[in-house]
């Protein structure tokens, strides 16, 4: 599946400056998987240690928070948009 | 009950209203509960009112002190005025990006405005008030994003109100904000009836926020325990905006920008169901709004300037 991953400003940097990234996978951890290897400097950024999402990152599979999918075994269809934004204070 | 000592006993008990209009399924029926009819217009004097309460009962609030908050407005709003009448300074901690009218209401009502960079967003209010409390602790810091009370409002108010009006509901659809509403209606909702699905709907605040400069720097309201929630989804400027619009021609409502999300994740909870009733909880109303174009400039103009000034 081929899909395009959305990175916020702080991101960008560890992915050449690129707002926006097509990626592949057929569910978000392999999508995941994919970026880490181009994008070695990523890595700490999505997953941690123990192989979760991180903390303070909230990841969209077409608007849709991950974490009430399947977290990173949420399937993903080509053409869907993934949107990774910080987690911040709202209110 | 229609008569009050004073103007604290008309917050809450706000009317729920039908915009089935906007319904994409006639069988599916939605209501929306207009919180902007609370007299500091918006759901925050609920909360500004039981913080205090509470803060008082507990004896750490006393008459004279100086109550210190951030908020991107309506929150400080409803302290402005609870503030005003129970004999209590208040400084408001505010990003400098928010709609004029929110800093003309808190002068209005003589609470201190200290504006916190824009592009740090509410994460920015929050450091800055922290920093100030800590340099000056006689400052009663009574932090929405953590303080109990919030949600408690909302368990003990708006929940019970929804449910005495609406028992029959399937979904409740909340802006997140600081997650108050929804904690507190969620709970509540949940314990009448577990099957009741609690939706939470946010603007993309994370994209605003230019000036964070690592995800370490993120913050997660201390009060928001993500067990309650059902789902999240986003909802863009563009779309609230679209949707706001509906709801004033269509249903007659003049709500506040972030009330467009909530119709917004309200109508796609409906379009889920096959019958049904969808409540939603409308922030406030559209005063405080007009110098944002939201409903006479051009669409792409207007969700431009939401990626710049803070509607949310």
């Amino acid at each position: 599946m081929a899909v395009e991953v959305k990175l916020p400003t702080l991101l960008r940097v560890h992915a050449g400056g690129a707002a926006s990234v097509d990626a592949e996978g057929s569910t978000i951890g392999e999508v995941f998987s994919d970026l880490t290897a181009r994008f070695p400097a990523l890595k700490g950024n999505l997953v941690d240690d123990g192989g979760s999402l991180h903390k303070f990152v909230n990841v969209y599979r077409n608007d849709d928070d991950i974490r009430y999918l399947e977290a990173l075994d949420t399937k993903v269809a080509d053409g869907d948009v993934i949107s990774i934004l910080p987690a911040v204070a709202g209110g | 009950m229609t008569r009050h000592e004073t103007i604290l006993g008309v917050i809450g008990d706000t009317p729920l209203v039908g915009i089935h209009a906007l319904s994409p399924n006639p069988d599916v029926r939605i209501y929306a509960k207009l919180e902007g009819q609370n007299p500091g217009g918006s759901s925050k004097d609920r909360i500004a009112l039981t913080m205090i309460d509470l803060a008082e009962r507990e004896g750490t609030l006393a008459r004279g002190d100086t109550i210190l908050e951030p908020s991107s407005g309506n929150t400080g709003i409803g302290l402005a005025l609870v503030a005003k009448l129970r004999g209590y300074r208040l400084r408001v901690v505010m990003p400098e990006n928010v709609s004029i009218e929110r800093r003309q209401l808190l002068e209005i009502f003589g609470a201190e405005v200290i504006a916190s960079p824009g592009e740090e967003g509410s994460n920015g209010a929050i450091r800055l008030a922290e920093k100030l409390s800590a340099d000056e602790p006689s400052l009663k810091l009574l932090f929405q994003y953590g303080n109990p009370a919030n949600p408690l409002a909302h368990y003990e108010g708006t929940g019970p109100e929804i449910w005495r009006d609406c028992p029959e509901l399937d979904v409740f659809v909340a802006g997140l904000g600081t997650s108050g509403t929804l904690m507190g209606v969620g709970r509540f909702l949940k314990e009448q009836n577990p099957a009741v699905k609690v939706v939470a709907v946010e603007p993309p605040a994370g994209e605003l926020i230019a000036a964070l400069r690592s995800l370490d720097d993120g913050f997660i309201p201390p009060i928001f325990d993500p067990a309650v929630l059902d789902g999240k989804s986003i909802v863009r400027a563009r779309e609230s905006v679209e949707w706001l619009r509906r709801l004033l021609d269509e249903c007659g409502i003049f709500a506040g920008v972030s009330s467009g999300a909530a119709v917004a994740g309200a109508v796609k909870e409906a379009e889920k169901l096959e019958s049904g009733t969808v409540v939603t909880l409308l922030p406030d109303g559209g005063w405080k709004y007009l110098s944002s174009g939201a409903w006479t400039d051009d669409l792409d103009v207007v969700a431009d300037r939401a990626t710049k000034i803070n509607y949310w």
